[in-house]
Formats: structure tokens, C-alpha cells, sequence
């Protein structure tokens, strides 16, 4: 066997020490790969693009099926996403590969909170994976990693400059997810005012500080592809599903009265650049950034925020798990401070009531005894008066009767007189 | 040829899967080491095939470039891992324990070839038994056909050499533990690196003296207490003073005390996944401990320099599997398990021991989602 000795540079710690014969690690790749082979690979992509851009034509273009689904609803008040997870396999490869569209993006007529949605999504993915990690009992190794790879944002092909609704969301995403921007149905512009197009729009990001995915450049093997590729950002693209007879072969194509654009072809559009790039050479590297860059900075504001802090090295106690005891004893403290709050203010409240309610009654009485007093009185009057007016009525009859019997004698007396006045009377006349 | 791509309405080439088992060490490897066949120009009209070899490793290849329609090109992110990974570079780190005088450097030199362990005792320095057990880890940067790795290999000179052995484990058990939380420490820190150093063990080669009876009650002892923190492989060292008759009593008592004891040692039986890797693992554990000879010298032996013991009645060839099982130990530790290995350290003992850690700080109850429940503690 060859043997290998190469003297490097020492790392750290470590003194580099020559083989004087095969080992035989140099299997180690291999048998990385053969686990992952064995455990599957899951690819997230997300699609941001208003409607009718053609994001899930090109979805099927690109992975050269007909994903299952029926065509999006476009009648919804806001923005939601639809997340469809398939399971593709090629040779010993299998893919869990999810979709993830945007569905009423830049439909409404209010277009400020258009990015919320999105972004919330792609949080809870990260806050997903944050809980299993922070589990104690948990599974990493087979837990289905939902959290977003790459996110294709689509560029509807004006011609002109990026929309404002597309600097806003990709300057709220770019911190938070890798962005690869493209130019949609790229068929409907020229190649001159696409140089330029693809020009404005570098320009526009620069100047807006939008942070856009970039193929990485440091591993020799890809370096120079993925650097030219660099240039050519943003792809523009064209996807198409149904397939036309050129020459002798079937290819995917868009079919127009004035010739016909293959997708497949590279003075056509730059299809075959985007897959390239986005599966054949950096699926990795943007699986990796997701999770050593944007994952990891994610977590860190997020425990930042909860309170945590890392202790400085000399003194090591487990930080997260003291601090949280400490946050805990904090919160429980408070929480019985406003518990001992609450219950005085009821008491206080109920005394007061209490209070209140008895002056109430207190009064009600007061009330009903003078009530009753002025009852009373008036009842005395009354008899009284009824008393004075009984002994008039007695007097009166007596009064009446006293007259009477002096009217019959006055009667019988003056009966003759009467007579005689009569006479008197008659006689006068 | 391009019927039987065509044919697949929009599907993915159906070819044969040949079940990638960790075992095919000595084949050569189909795949090669450059990355997909990118080609770099194009300009062309119609696309390039763009047919990376990894697609086509099942002895299909095709002799002229043929248009592929339905390839997407998935499986070149096997191709991605693999120059992730050499970049990267890989980490072993290894332990050796075992009396003094078992050849445990030199076993460590024979499987890697250069001298990565100091025999602890030099022949000119004064002999002097260690009161005490310590822990030298020393760590030597490796590389072979670009591959590079960072070897750790921890000696533990001074097990077993007192005349009072009681306890000899915890320095180690405690060494290994420091080793799990440095990590953890590491873990879950809020501002943390990309790549956190793992100097957890991997594994612990333990070599059983070659007294041809059954093992002793510090091995028992031992390997009992440290199977359940790390993958152990336990070997017969010096085993050129044993007949194979002698080997194989030996190799059977030792099984079934291990047996007995309830010591599951590296492949352990509870961490078998599926049927697969029940059979190769039991094809293993019929094998262990392997009975090695360690040697860094070579001699002649048919005209080809091979390492080996020379002595007055025959040369022991170090790797030929007739004479001792060397090879087997080098198969499995290097060539075809390794990543196995620290796939169960990390994923089965480091969680071990996490799970441990994060309990022991709270006497709460735990939720059913794993997060603690502090409410039921306040009660």
C-alpha cells in the first residue's frame, strides 16, 4: 500500500506525526456518507413571490415531478404559507424535500404586514428546533429538521427595479434565512433590458444592505463555479412542465406562435444554473449556514431575551439551568407579592361595602321610624280632630234639640198667635 | 440506453440500490474524490448531461454522455457531504487501559502506524510504580489520501499497578465525565462556536492479561462500571503466549462472564437498530475480545517486510489473521465502524449523561415533553 506522509502544519496541540503504512481512516468519508445515505436527508425551500409568478410550476421543474396538490386558493384575506413535505428517491438517495408557498403574497391592497406571516414562520421553525434542543430527553438525531434551507424569492419581471414590497421583505428575511432571489417567468424579457434588469437589481440590494445568499468560494473544488455563478445572480428562469418535440428529442419548453423557450437550454434562461447551484452543488453548504449561521443567531437573541447570560469563564455554573432557577424563584416571589396585593384589596373592598351597606340600613331605618313618627302624629291629629268634631256634633244636637222643644213651645204657643196675625192680616185686607 | 431513461414519466432513474452496508472496506471506492463532474463551459446549445459519478456506481457507466432528462441531481449532496468532511477533517479520540507491561503503546503505534503513544516506561528511566493513576492524553494530527484526522489517544498508566486496586476506576470514570461536560458546557452556551471540539472518548480499548483462565474481578469490576459511560472493546493483549486452543477457551469464559455480569461491551446489543445491523454486530460480539499482538518492527518474511514478533521458533506476523486477530481489531475500530462509534458516544452516552446532569440540578418532577415542572416541587 502507498504510504502517505505528508508532515503538516501542527494544529492545535497536536504535533503532526507521519504514517509509515495504510491505515485505512481514509474509509472515514465514506462511512459518513453511508450513515447519512442510511438516515435520509430532508431539504427545506421556501417560495416567496406574488401570484402568478409561477412558483409551482417551477417547483416541478426543478425536481422533474408533479407535485401533488391542488393549485392554491387565491381568496384568502392575508398571507398564509402551505408547507407540503414529499418524499423523493434517487439512486440510494432518499430526500424528504418540503415546499413551502406563500399564498396571497402581494395580493392586498395593504401591503405592510405582508412580510409578518413569513417571517413568523420561519421562527417557529427555529423555535421548534430550539425546544427539542433544549429538551432534556431528546432525540436530535432522528427529529425532522423543518427549519427553512433556502428561500427563492421570485422577482416579478418588470424590466424596471426591484418593488419596494421586495427590498422590505428581503431585508426583514436576509437575516434570517439564505435568499436566493431569481426573476420569474424571465421568457418575457429581452436579453439586453435583462442585463440590465439583473444589473439594477444587484445595485438596489447592494445600496439597501440586503444580505443575499452567497455561493461559497473557500473549498478549491467548487470555487471557481461557484464564484461565476455569483455573477450571474439573480438567475432569471423560466419552468415549465410540458415537454416539446425539438429535433428528435422531448424537452421541457414553453411553446409561443414566435418560436419556443427550453427551459433546459442555457442562452434560453438560467435554469440549469439555478438547479446547479441550488441542489447539485451547495445543498449542503446552504443546510450548514441555515444551521451554524442563522439558526445559531436566532438562538441567541431568543436566549438573550428569556434572561440568560454566559457567565464569564472563571466561575462555571451551569448557567442556563441556574439561571432559570433564579428567574424562577424571581417570578415565583412576584407572582406571591401580587397575590398578597390582590387578597388585601379584597378585603379592603369588602370592609367598604360592608360599610356601605349598613349606613344603608341604618338610614332605611331612620326613615321608618320617623315615618312612623309622622304617622303617629298625623293619627292624633286626626282623632282629635275627629274628638272636637264628635263633641260639636254632640253640642249641636243638643243645641237642636233644645231648639226644637223651644220651637214646638214657641209653636204651640204662637199658633194662636199666627192665627191672630192671620186674622190680622185678613183683616187688613 | 435512453429507452430506459426516457421511459420514467418524470420519474427518477430506477436503478438498482445496492444496500450501502458499512462493511465494504477494502472495495475500492467508485466515487471520486473531485466532486461532481461539473463541467465548467457552458455555452454549448443543448445542456450537458451533468453526470456526476456518484449516480453511477452500480457498473452502469456510459461510455458516451447521454441526456438525462429526469435527472435532477439529488444525490450529489453525497458527493457535497464528502468534501464537507474532508475539510473538515475528523476527530478520534481513543483510551487505552490495561496493567502496565500489555502492550498498550505499542498496540496504539501498530494501529496507526506511527508512534503515537511513549511507552511509559522508558528501559533507561528508574522504574517507578505511580501512586496515583494519571491521564495522559496526547493528540497527533493524522492524514492518509487527504483524509485528516486528529488522534487522541488518553493512557492511563498506573491502573491496576497498586497493590490496592480499590477504586482504580473513578480517575477514569471521572476523566470521562470532565469530558462529557466540557462538552455540554460548550453546548449550551449562548454565544457558541461553529464546530465545538470533541474530545469526548470514543471508545476504550481495555486489554485483558493473557492469563488463559477467565477475567478477573478488577476487569469485571471495571468494564462493569464503564460500559454504561463508554463504548469499551476489550482485548486479549499479548496473545502469542496462548495455543489457539488456549484462545478460544479463554475467548468463551470471558464471553460468558461478561455475559453473566451483565456487561454489554462495544457492539452493544441494545443499541442494534434493525435487523441489518443485528447480524453484523452479532457476527462481532461471536469475535470478541480479539487476541492481538502489537508490533512496530518490521521483518522480512517471504520476501515482503511485514510487521512482526521475531523469535527463536517464528516471526508472529502482526496482520495476518492466522497468527492473531489484529486485523479484525484494525477492520473494526478504523475501517469500518469508527463512525459508528462516535455516533453511539454522542447520541446515546453524551445524552446519557446529559439527561443526568439536567436532572440532578432540579429535584422536580418532570413534564411529559421532557421540560421540567417546577410547579409539583413547590407544592
Amino acid at each position: 500500500m502507498a504510504s502517505t506522509e505528508i508532515a503538516r502544519q501542527a494544529g492545535e496541540g497536536a504535533r503532526a506525526v507521519p504514517l509509515s503504512g495504510h491505515v485505512g481512516f481514509d474509509s472515514m468519508p465514506d462511512q459518513l456518507v453511508n450513515k447519512s445515505v442510511n438516515h435520509g436527508f430532508c431539504f427545506n425551500i421556501l417560495c416567496i413571490g406574488e401570484t402568478g409568478l409561477g412558483k409551482s410550476t417551477l417547483m416541478d421543474t426543478l425536481f422533474n415531478t408533479k407535485f401533488e396538490g391542488d393549485p392554491n386558493q387565491h381568496n384568502q384575506p392575508g398571507v398564509t404559507l402551505k408547507s407540503n413535505t414529499y418524499e423523493l428517491q434517487e439512486s440510494n438517495v432518499r430526500l424528504k424535500l418540503t415546499v413551502v408557498n406563500t399564498v396571497g403574497f402581494g395580493d392586498q391592497i395593504n401591503k405592510d404586514e405582508s412580510y409578518k406571516p413569513i417571517v413568523d414562520f420561519i421562527d417557529t421553525q427555529f423555535e421548534a428546533y430550539l425546544q427539542e434542543e433544549l429538551k432534556i430527553k431528546r432525540t436530535l438525531h432522528n427529529y425532522h429538521d423543518s427549519r427553512i434551507h433556502a428561500c427563492l424569492y421570485f422577482i416579478a419581471p418588470t424590466g424596471h427595479s426591484l418593488k419596494s414590497l421586495d427590498l422590505v421583505t428581503m431585508k426583514k428575511l436576509d437575516s434570517k434565512v439564505n435568499i436566493i432571489p431569481i426573476i420569474a417567468k424571465s421568457d418575457a424579457i429581452s436579453k439586453s433590458e435583462l442585463a440590465k434588469f439583473k444589473i439594477k437589481i444587484t445595485s438596489e440590494l447592494v445600496s439597501n444592505g440586503v444580505q443575499i445568499y452567497q455561493f461559497p468560494t473557500d473549498d478549491e473544488s467548487v470555487a471557481e463555479i461557484n464564484s461565476s455563478m455569483n455573477s450571474h445572480l439573480p438567475f432569471a428562469v423560466v419552468g415549465s412542465t410540458e415537454e416539446v418535440k425539438i429535433g428528435n428529442k422531448m424537452v421541457k419548453a414553453r411553446q409561443y406562435p414566435w418560436g419556443t423557450v427550453q427551459v433546459e437550454n442555457e442562452n434560453h434562461c438560467d435554469f440549469v444554473k439555478l438547479r446547479e447551484m441550488l441542489i447539485r452543488v451547495n445543498m449542503e453548504d446552504l443546510r450548514e449556514q441555515t444551521h451554524a449561521r442563522h439558526y445559531e443567531l436566532y438562538r441567541r437573541c431568543k436566549l438573550e431575551e428569556m434572561g440568560f447570560k454566559d457567565t464569564d469563564p472563571d466561575s462555571k455554573p451551569f448557567s442556563l439551568q441556574e439561571t432559570y432557577e433564579a428567574k424562577r424563584n424571581e417570578f415565583m416571589g412576584e407572582l406571591q407579592k401580587k397575590e398578597e396585593e390582590m387578597r388585601q384589596m379584597f378585603v379592603q373592598r369588602v370592609k367598604e361595602k360592608e360599610a356601605e351597606l349598613k349606613e344603608a340600613e341604618k338610614e332605611l331605618h331612620e326613615k321608618f321610624d320617623s315615618l312612623k313618627k309622622l304617622h303617629q302624629d298625623e293619627k292624633k291629629k286626626l282623632e282629635e280632630k275627629k274628638k272636637s268634631l264628635d263633641d260639636e256634633l254632640n253640642m249641636f244636637k243638643q243645641k237642636k234639640t233644645a231648639a226644637e222643644l223651644l220651637l214646638n213651645q214657641a209653636q204651640q204657643a204662637g199658633a194662636s198667635t199666627t192665627l191672630k196675625r192671620d186674622k190680622e192680616r185678613k183683616n187688613f185686607f | 440506453m435512453l429507452g430506459e431513461w426516457e421511459g420514467l414519466a418524470g420519474g427518477f432513474r430506477a436503478s438498482a440500490v445496492r444496500p450501502l452496508s458499512p462493511h465494504n472496506s477494502r472495495t475500492p471506492h467508485t466515487l471520486s474524490p473531485h466532486g461532481p463532474e461539473v463541467t465548467p463551459s457552458y455555452s454549448s446549445a443543448m445542456s450537458e448531461p451533468v453526470h456526476p459519478e456518484v449516480g453511477s456506481v452500480y457498473g452502469e457507466k456510459p461510455s458516451a454522455p447521454v441526456v438525462d432528462f429526469s435527472y435532477v441531481g439529488i444525490d450529489a449532496i453525497l458527493e457535497q457531504m464528502r468534501r464537507k468532511a474532508m475539510k473538515q477533517g475528523f476527530e478520534l479520540n481513543i483510551m487505552v487501559v490495561g496493567q502496565s507491561g500489555l502492550g498498550k503503546s505499542t498496540l496504539m503505534n501498530t494501529l496507526f502506524k506511527s508512534k503515537v503513544s511513549r511507552k511509559s516506561v522508558q528501559a533507561t528511566a528508574q522504574e517507578k510504580i505511580p501512586k496515583t493513576i494519571e491521564i495522559k492524553s496526547i493528540s497527533h494530527d493524522i492524514e492518509e489520501k487527504g483524509v485528516r484526522m486528529k488522534l487522541t489517544v488518553i493512557d492511563t498508566p498506573g491502573f491496576g499497578d497498586q497493590i490496592n486496586n480499590e477504586n482504580c476506576w473513578q480517575p477514569i470514570m471521572r476523566f470521562i465525565n470532565d469530558q462529557y461536560e466540557a462538552y455540554l458546557q460548550e453546548e449550551i452556551n449562548i454565544d457558541r462556536k461553529k464546530r465545538i471540539p470533541d474530545s469526548r472518548v470514543h471508545c476504550c480499548i481495555y486489554f485483558i492479561p493473557p492469563t488463559g483462565h477467565c477475567l478477573r474481578p478488577l476487569d469485571v469490576e471495571f468494564m462493569r462500571r464503564l460500559s454504561k459511560v463508554v463504548n469499551i472493546v476489550p482485548v486479549i493483549a499479548k496473545a502469542d503466549t496462548l495455543t489457539l486452543e488456549e484462545r478460544d477457551f479463554f475467548k468463551q469464559k470471558i464471553r460468558e462472564e461478561l455475559r453473566a455480569n451483565g456487561i454489554d461491551v462495544y457492539p452493544q446489543k441494545e443499541f442494534d437498530e434493525d435487523q441489518e445491523d443485528r447480524m453484523i454486530n452479532e457476527k462481532i460480539r461471536e469475535m470478541i475480545p480479539f487476541a492481538v499482538v502489537g508490533s512496530d518492527q518490521e521483518y522480512q518474511v517471504n520476501g515482503r517486510r511485514l510487521l512482526g514478533r521475531k523469535t527463536k521458533w517464528g516471526t508472529i506476523e502482526v496482520e495476518n489473521i492466522a497468527h492473531c486477530e489484529f486485523a479484525y481489531l484494525r477492520d473494526l475500530l478504523i475501517r469500518t465502524h469508527m463512525q459508528n462509534i462516535k455516533d453511539i458516544t454522542s447520541t446515546m452516552h453524551y445524552e446519557m449523561y446529559r439527561v443526568r446532569r439536567l436532572n440532578e440540578n432540579n429535584t422536580g418532577a418532570v413534564h411529559s415533553n421532557g421540560l421540567l415542572d417546577h410547579s409539583a416541587h413547590e407544592m
